[in-house]
């Protein structure tokens, strides 16, 4: 089997070398794949000359012609194709990255929550898990839709809370401040503040390693940030225009809004994604032995200190690989978006292969999109659990 | 001197009961203080909301088939009579509905192979037999087309029957393609080696719904024209590539968990690299990765409901089918809904349950 077996110096061409089998076994099983690629290729474009259908990527630069009700950058029916996929793109982004924060915060609270030492918390950690694991992912995204259309009521009646954000089966309206000099301003103080913050906890680890002298991080950091915006917002003359939905005669007007497709897609991969990540997260803790937390304890660590210096770290190890493949799950599920009419990208190819019925060109793009996210993240997280794993000598 | 008086000791007090309902409530729900602070927020919690739950699911429901009960009840009581009215739509799908005992008989004889192939008893040599007999059994009642029972043809196919036939019939599939995979991505032949990890890797990296648009759009581009292959059969091989690059994954865990000794052991004995792997690695490899298996057919049972997508009507579709159609019904579908996602719960639940019970079976041989 291996290439030990063959003598180093001797060329042996007989049939029984390995090396040579090797070789062959190689030789058939490439020509076998290029003979099948070959007749799917040459079937494919018989087919296509057959049945007239254009193929290749110059479609992209046509008008679409279709509307897109979601759209985060400007786009009219009349723009090219790239443009129409672009903002699927964007919308799949869009729902994952949001979508991943609330299910890493919601997943990691339940999952902790398998731990609690009182018995509802437990069992109804348990139960959320089970039962939203084991339905499909599809099914609850129909469900939350038809919740959200359905049960809520319509726009010229929405339910408000507080005059300012109005829930109604059109989405959630919310205020949202005049964009201005000040507000361009207190972005930049608050990006201005972060950069602070980040000299400052390397100041701070490096004054620890140096004296061992333990020096605040988080509350200094915190405050750099707040007070760069605020600086920011009063040199920009502290504006406080905002942009306040209010329910019209048939939609709520003004105001930013979330529209009830967007929610259901967000609510439904959030829930189920949710229940895996509980469970990647109490294996992780599960698995880091109860003697490190006594052994923390022993030496007079304060039980946030066992937790965050001495289990999390540890956990954190074999929370990391699986917790990437829910995030790559969870983008992926983000396909499913089509069945409720999100215009994520896969909605929006499916529209340009019944318009254009180029569906090899569509499906490449869809592909392409997903791969390229898809090892997007894991290069991302292999960096960080490179950062988290053990560092051996 | 003193005289010594004889004072007995104080009796004990009785050690603290720790057993029983009292002593287990006072631990685990008023154990601190923020135990009991949750455990009084979960019981306000719970009085609020559950008399309107209960309210809603059974007292003010309606169980009748009469929808204008149901739109009368509409916002105060679930309505499970549209469960009752259109269940064997939802169930069957389009199958026609006289016949649709051939399809139910077909279903009970797939679970309970499955259900056998979950029990020890029936690990043997000839469970392959079987499920070929049951496979071939299924095939000829949802088809027909003999013994006075008329032909149907797939694309009335529906609901459960499909559901179990696609999860089923890829993961069966999609195992032999796995082996193979796996072991070719551990295989020292670098083209070889390439080859499977591009298809794992393509195929893990994108969503099952583009390829099973793949399936639908592209399938009938790549055959020879003239020749057209049916919408279930496409989906099913789609279905099966996609499971295989995941299951290859499950397998290949296994392939490396075997220690290098017994592969060296196996060449001192001088097998052959296929009688070493028959004999030797994939017997432990496989026994190991049974749980992980188990996980993936559940995924695989659930992700058989995009198959709605491309216009296959299984539980999912035939549900949507059967209500988008009647008007009558069709403001009672969350009820419906409810309805399959407790069908979804039942299978998949026992299925994780069972997985769990055998990954402590298999670890009961390495505890000692």
């Amino acid at each position: 089997m291996t290439a030990k077996a063959v003598p180093p110096k001797r060329r042996d061409w007989s049939l029984r070398s390995r090396a040579v089998r090797a070789v062959l076994y190689q030789l058939l099983a490439l020509g076998l794949i290029a003979l099948a690629v070959w007749f799917l290729a040459h079937n494919t474009l018989e087919n296509m000359r057959v049945r007239g259908i254009q193929s290749g990527f110059d479609f992209l630069t046509q008008p679409a012609g279709f509307d897109i009700g979601e759209r985060p950058v400007p786009y009219e029916a009349l723009d090219a194709y790239w443009r129409a996929f672009l903002i699927g793109v964007l919308n799949t982004l869009r729902v994952a990255i949001v979508g991943i924060v609330l299910t890493t915060i919601l997943g990691t609270l339940l999952g902790i929550g398998r731990f609690s030492r009182n018995a509802l918390v437990r069992g109804l950690c348990y139960a959320y898990v089970e039962v939203f694991r084991n339905v499909p992912v599809l099914l609850q995204l129909l469900m939350w839709y038809l919740l959200l259309v359905e049960a809520l009521p319509l726009p010229a009646e929405p339910i408000s809370l507080f005059k300012l954000f109005y829930l109604s089966n059109g989405g959630i309206s919310y205020p949202v401040p005049v964009w201005g000099l000040g507000q361009a301003l207190a972005g930049a103080g608050a990006l201005a503040g972060l950069l602070l913050g980040w000299l400052w906890a390397r100041r701070a680890r490096r004054l620890f390693e140096q004296t061992g002298q333990p020096r605040p991080v988080l509350l200094p950091a915190v405050g750099m940030v707040v007070a760069g915006a605020l600086l920011g917002w009063l040199v920009g003359g502290a504006p406080t225009a905002w942009n306040v939905p209010e329910p019209g005669g048939f939609a709520i007007e003004g105001g930013s809004s979330l529209t009830p497709e967007f929610l259901a897609v967000l609510l439904g991969l959030t829930l189920y994604t949710a229940s895996f990540v509980a469970e990647v997260v109490r294996a992780g803790i599960a698995s880091v032995p109860h003697g490190q937390g006594e052994a923390a304890g022993a030496l007079g660590l304060s039980k946030g200190q066992q937790m965050r210096l001495v289990t999390l770290p540890q956990a954190l190890r074999v929370i990391i690989p699986p917790m990437t493949n829910q995030y790559l799950n969870l983008t992926k599920n983000s396909s499913l978006a089509v069945a409720i009419g999100y215009p994520d990208v896969v909605s929006i190819a499916n529209t340009a292969i019944n318009q254009t019925g180029r569906a090899v060109e569509c499906i490449a793009v869809i592909m392409a999109v997903y791969l390229t996210t898809s090892l997007g993240t894991s290069a991302l997280m292999n960096w960080y659990n490179k950062r988290a794993a053990i560092k051996e000598r | 001197m003193a005289e010594v008086m004889f004072q007995p000791i104080a009796a004990r007090p009785a050690p603290v009961k720790t057993e029983g309902f009292v002593p287990w409530v006072r631990r685990n729900l008023f154990g601190n203080l923020p135990s009991s602070v949750a455990t009084v927020v979960f019981l306000a919690v719970a009085l609020w909301l559950l008399p309107g739950l209960l309210n809603w699911a059974l007292a003010k429901a309606v169980f009748a088939t009469s929808f204008q009960q149901c739109q009368e009840a509409r916002g105060v009581g679930a309505c499970w009579g549209v469960v009752a009215e259109k269940y064997r739509l939802i169930i069957f799908g389009r199958y026609p509905f006289e016949d649709q005992w051939r399809p139910l008989v077909a279903t009970a004889a797939m679970v309970a192979l499955l259900v056998a192939s979950c029990v020890r008893l029936f690990w043997k040599p000839w469970l392959v037999l079987l499920w070929l007999a049951v496979l071939a059994l299924f095939f000829a009642l949802m088809f027909g087309g003999f013994a006075g029972m008329e032909y149907v043809d797939t694309d009335r196919w529906g609901g459960l029957p499909l559901t179990m036939l696609l999860a089923t019939l890829s993961i069966v599939l999609a195992f032999p393609l796995s082996i193979a995979v796996a072991l070719g991505r551990r295989s020292n032949m670098p083209a070889i080696k390439t080859v499977c990890v591009l298809y794992i890797e393509l195929i893990r990296g994108v969503p099952l719904i583009s390829v099973l648009f793949m399936a639908s759009f592209m399938f009938p581009l790549f055959m020879p024209p003239g020749t057209s292959i049916d919408v279930l059969l496409r989906v099913l091989v789609g279905i099966t590539l996609f499971a295989a690059a995941y299951m290859a994954e499950i397998v290949r865990g296994g392939l490396q968990a075997i220690p290098k000794g017994q592969q060296e052991a196996a060449d001192t004995l001088g097998l052959s690299y296929w009688q070493t792997q028959r004999k030797i690695i994939l017997p432990q490899a496989l026994a190991m990765v049974v749980p992980g298996i188990m996980n993936n057919f559940i995924s695989i049972f659930k992700d058989t409901s995009l198959v709605t997508i491309v216009s296959l009507y299984e539980l999912t579709g035939a549900m949507g089918l059967a209500l988008n159609s009647d008007a009558d019904w069709r403001p009672f579908k969350i009820e419906a809904y409810l309805f399959i996602a407790a069908i979804y719960f039942v299978f998949c639940f026992s299925m994780s349950r069972y997985s769990l019970w055998i990954e402590k079976r298999l670890s009961v041989s390495k505890t000692r």
